[in-house]
């Protein structure tokens, strides 16, 4: 039996090194954590996958050789006019990286799964900028934390005991802290804050902009706005304008009700306009592990942080255009390749149909449901559990996922199973 | 019939029951759940554990569990977590963003005998091929 501790979890964006996996023979058997969808992960990894790759004949998947599987995946994104290939938070940077390199041998449109979820925060970015800081920086000094469309106590289960109001920093005591809650629904998060705020969905916009006018002492000649009373709207920005180092937190309830980046665009404005009278700091609440990952390579490759269209042999980044939703909405692709994601389960109907309709292969260590849909599945090893690999943090931190187990016979890391698909397609193509 | 706005999203029992695979039974009690607020509930005369068919604008409806919410008040609005099931309302709109409305959209809403399709059905009835299982 072997105790392996500050374990990386491969959970999600927060990234908790401090985890404790007990192996015993080829099983992890304990799990010291106090994270629920982290022990989950850790005990389930293993369950509800194919040790072979697997082809689709007559109707139903049956196993396959690996080498016939990577031939049949780079014969299907060759003989692709626009291919797609979706997927890339859950695997590590390496194999982002390999991602973009076969994207730009077969002209594909290449995205990642910030696209249906921090895609409009991206956005922003490129809009007004970022004032950022690190988790660590939030521990240490933070005094005021808002959670803006987001709920940590369910999708970042340790974000508030390790960062936020229940955690004690160099420089700051938990009792020192006051939390904020702005949601549609009293969220278990908001159950826990200090003062919560329910606004009304679709309205975040007009409570930004509330909160904007009210820190600059302008009159609001309404009642309430979104659903908040003027009195509590300008309580919020008296605790925002007199703390010592405050951090807006927000999640996907703002990146996906109407407005989307105009959303981002308003709430980074707010962050910004706040260091006029103290330090503050606006972070997105990542979801997947390695999404910011995804974003940060495919800048470093191409320049531009997803949905990427590689068709003419150079980059192009149209969101709207070239982000997946609507490359399957609008049914531009004719094949798709998906790694370490799961669409089926999570995207809108018609992108599924067209998804479903076309070519399909997958590269992932689960059967998930996209997987007993595709054409072509090639099993790889778990990122974080039975490979290494360097992933980034919410705040944009690289730190490098341990290994603590082997993976099954046969099974590779997705890094060589794209470095098999591409030295395919370049021997299919005469190079 | 009742017009409601839909929210998706993630819960922490969703969260846990998909890493135990999304066959598994915890999971699909997860994702067929609607969570309806208790005045609502009582003002459409909806009886909780009973089924509700949820119908989106372009027509595609999904048939659901209804559950009184513990989060409420959160009048007019419902929440699924996020799976196959909220993905069959959502609509593929992005306004330019590249991203779908999981959140804010206008569903109808009203009590149904019809049952809850089991996921291997659900994709067999919605998308051109069935699953493998």
């Amino acid at each position: 039996m072997t105790v392996i501790s500050a374990v990386l979890c491969p959970g999600c964006g927060c990234l908790c090194d401090d985890t404790e996996v007990t192996v015993e023979g080829d099983q992890i058997v304990k799990v010291q954590s106090e994270c629920a969808v982290s022990t989950s992960k850790f005990l389930n990894y293993n369950k509800h996958r194919s040790t072979t790759p697997l082809q689709r004949v007559n109707g139903e998947l049956v196993q396959s050789p690996l080498n016939d599987s990577v031939d049949k995946i780079a014969k299907m994104l060759i003989k692709a006019d626009y291919p797609l290939i979706y997927g890339w938070s859950l695997t590590s940077c390496e194999a982002q990286k390999k991602g973009i390199e076969l994207a730009e041998e077969v002209g594909a449109v290449i995205d990642n799964s910030t696209t249906v979820c921090h895609g409009p925060s991206i956005l922003g970015f490129h809009d007004v900028g970022e004032p950022t800081c690190t988790l660590g920086e939030v521990r240490g000094r933070a005094d005021l934390i808002v959670y803006w469309g987001c709920n940590p106590s369910s999708a970042h289960t340790r974000h508030i005991k390790r960062y936020t109001s229940k955690s004690t920093g160099k420089f700051r005591e938990s009792s020192e802290r006051k939390v904020i809650v702005i949601d549609v629904r009293k969220t278990p998060t908001a159950k826990g804050a200090d003062i919560f705020v329910q606004v009304e969905p679709n309205k975040d916009f007009e409570l930004i902009t509330a909160i904007k006018m009210a820190l600059q002492n302008e009159e609001i000649e309404e009642k309430s706005v979104a659903g908040v009373s003027i009195e509590q709207i300008e309580e919020i920005a008296e605790m925002l304008r007199s703390c010592e180092f405050g951090v807006l937190f927000f999640g996907v309830g703002l990146t996906m009700s109407e407005g989307k980046s105009r959303n981002i665009d308003c709430a980074i404005g707010l962050a910004q306009e706040l260091n006029q009278w103290t330090k503050f700091a606006i972070i997105p609440m990542r979801g997947h592990f390695n999404v910011t990952g995804a974003n940060k390579v495919f800048t470093w490759q191409t320049g531009y942080p997803f949905a990427i269209d590689m068709s003419r042999g150079y980059p192009k980044y149209d969101p709207g255009q070239t982000t997946t939703i609507d490359v399957l909405s609008r049914k531009y692709n004719d094949a798709t390749l998906v790694i370490a994601s799961d669409p089926v389960a999570h995207f809108p109907k018609n992108a599924v149909q067209h998804l479903t309709s076309k070519p399909l292969a997958v590269i992932d260590p689960h059967l998930s449901l996209t997987a007993y849909m595709a054409d072509v599945v090639i099993p790889s090893a778990f990122v974080g559990i039975e490979t290494s690999g360097t992933a980034y943090r919410m705040d944009g931190i690289g730190l490098i996922m341990r290994k603590v187990i082997d993976p099954p016979n046969g099974i590779l890391p997705d890094t060589e199973i794209l470095e098999m698909i591409i030295k395919r397609v370049r021997e299919l193509k005469g190079e | 019939m009742a017009r409601f706005i839909l929210l998706s999203g993630r819960s922490l029992v969703q969260g846990v029951a998909k890493e135990a695979g999304k066959f598994s039974d915890k999971y699909l009690k997860e994702v067929t759940t609607c969570q309806i607020d208790p005045d609502d509930i009582k003002d459409f005369n909806i009886e909780p554990g009973t089924n509700v068919r949820l119908t989106a604008e372009d027509g595609s409806s999904v048939v659901l569990k209804s559950t009184q919410s513990s989060l409420a008040p959160h009048r007019g609005s419902v929440f699924i977590p996020y799976g196959p099931y909220a993905g069959i309302l959502i609509s593929s709109k992005t306004g330019g963003t590249g991203m779908p409305s999981f959140k804010g959209i206008t569903i109808e809403l009203e009590p149904t005998t019809d049952e809850v399709l089991p996921i291997k059905n659900l994709l067999e009835v919605n998308y051109s091929r069935g699953i493998s299982k």
